[in-house]
């Protein structure tokens, strides 16, 4: 073996080794990296019951309510399984839709809804024309027809 | 194969003979660069479509992600220049990675604020805490280091060993930013482009995307043959091939 060889063993593990460290590290530190929990681990009581976290899902469709003061908005953060009320005082982001991601900043009240004091929204990695946006709907709308429709 | 074993490839990892050779490719790059540049924008601009969702704030994708993938797969071959340099002790390979620095530095800093600028936007946010985000920043901080250490050192073989075990070390951040957003719940959406699945863009999007990201390499391979040729002349000013060129001599 020569020394550059030797060397080059030296740093392929030493790289390696590293590299192994920072896995296990990561790993350990996994719950507390996170940047919002979701409303399933709200629910199970992962999230910070008095302090202030992030709640991060869907808005669910048809969930959305205005109070008369015009600013006071009502939804509901979901992932599909678990539903948390969300309330919330101040201007939404433009991207803040029915159906579409959003991150949450605040804490739980006593009835165990969430008081937000920001609200972020959560865009998909989806990028495509406004038409071929509709087409994608209207193909979902017609084959969901079509799967109820056959008796 | 006759053409690999033609050329003396190892004779090329020698500054006297890399130096002119860098010298004629660097116009090639950059002449390629600006015409992918042109390319990509006239598509960004005027060819692709208006995005459903974000409108046409996107747009800023088109130098976002290509700088963003820039950074890291800079700092991947920065750290493999290293490793070849602390492994073989070559001296040019330490001059390479001394040279991608800067230009690493540049994009990464570059993602980062057009990232601000298009979350401010989308998100409602310009800056949040979240893992992609934190461990580009991290990447900022190990060019930066990379390039401080060097420079504090004046001994030019201790100051190549020194950041070079600092580049290789930093090397682990790099699947951490690539792989953050699907280790971790952040608020940077997922990849869009990616080995395992189609592209979630439409075709014109992406092309516009791709010839930037082609803009970008070609740019960085020419400023870096720019730059390491600066670095041998002052590394080698006392050898005698460097006193009698011609843009030495006078």
């Amino acid at each position: 073996m020569k020394a550059r060889h030797k060397r080059l063993a030296l740093i392929i593990s030493g790289v390696a080794l590293v590299a192994l460290a920072a896995t296990l590290i990561l790993n350990a530190f996994r719950s507390n990296m996170v940047f919002f929990f979701t409303p399933t681990q709200v629910t199970k009581g992962e999230a910070p019951k008095s302090g202030s976290f992030r709640i991060g899902g869907l808005v669910e469709s048809g969930s959305l309510q205005r109070d008369s003061d015009g600013l006071t908005v009502h939804f509901v953060v979901t992932d599909t399984v678990q539903r948390t009320k969300v309330t919330y005082q101040g201007i939404l982001p433009d991207l803040f839709k029915e159906g579409k991601g959003v991150v949450a900043q605040g804490k739980l009240g006593p009835d165990g809804a969430f008081i937000a004091s920001d609200v972020l929204a959560k865009h998909d990695e989806n990028y495509m024309p406004p038409e071929a946006a509709a087409a994608l709907k209207q193909a979902k709308e017609n084959s969901t027809k079509t799967l109820i429709v056959p008796k | 194969m006759k053409i690999m074993t033609g050329i003396n490839w190892f004779k090329y990892s020698s500054p006297p003979a890399f130096y002119p050779l860098a010298g004629l490719l660097i116009p090639w790059f950059y002449t390629l660069a600006t015409v992918f540049a042109a390319v990509g924008l006239y598509i960004s601009f005027a060819v692709a479509p208006t995005d459903f969702q974000q409108g046409e704030a996107y747009r800023i994708i088109f130098v976002h992600v290509p700088a963003a993938w820039m950074s890291m797969f800079l700092y991947l071959v920065m750290a493999t220049w290293a490793g070849f340099g602390l492994a073989l002790n070559a001296r040019l390979s330490h001059m390479m990675s001394q040279a991608l620095a800067p230009t690493g530095a540049m994009f990464t800093l570059l993602a980062l604020v057009t990232g601000s600028l298009w979350g401010r936007p989308m998100w409602g946010a310009w800056w949040v805490w979240d893992a992609r985000l934190t461990s580009e920043l991290i990447l900022l901080f190990l060019y930066i280091g990379f390039i401080a250490l060097q420079a504090s050192i004046d001994d030019p073989r201790r100051a190549d060993r020194a950041s070079s075990l600092l580049a290789l070390v930093g090397a682990v951040n790099v699947p951490i930013i690539y792989f953050s957003v699907k280790w971790w719940n952040t608020l940077h959406q997922g990849a869009s482009i990616s080995m395992t699945s189609a592209p979630k863009m439409a075709i014109t999007m992406l092309t516009g995307m791709l010839m930037l990201a082609l803009a970008f390499w070609m740019y960085s391979i020419a400023v870096a043959l720019v730059r390491v040729r600066c670095i041998i002349l002052e590394r080698e000013r006392r050898a005698d091939w460097v006193r009698q060129l011609v843009e030495v001599k006078f």
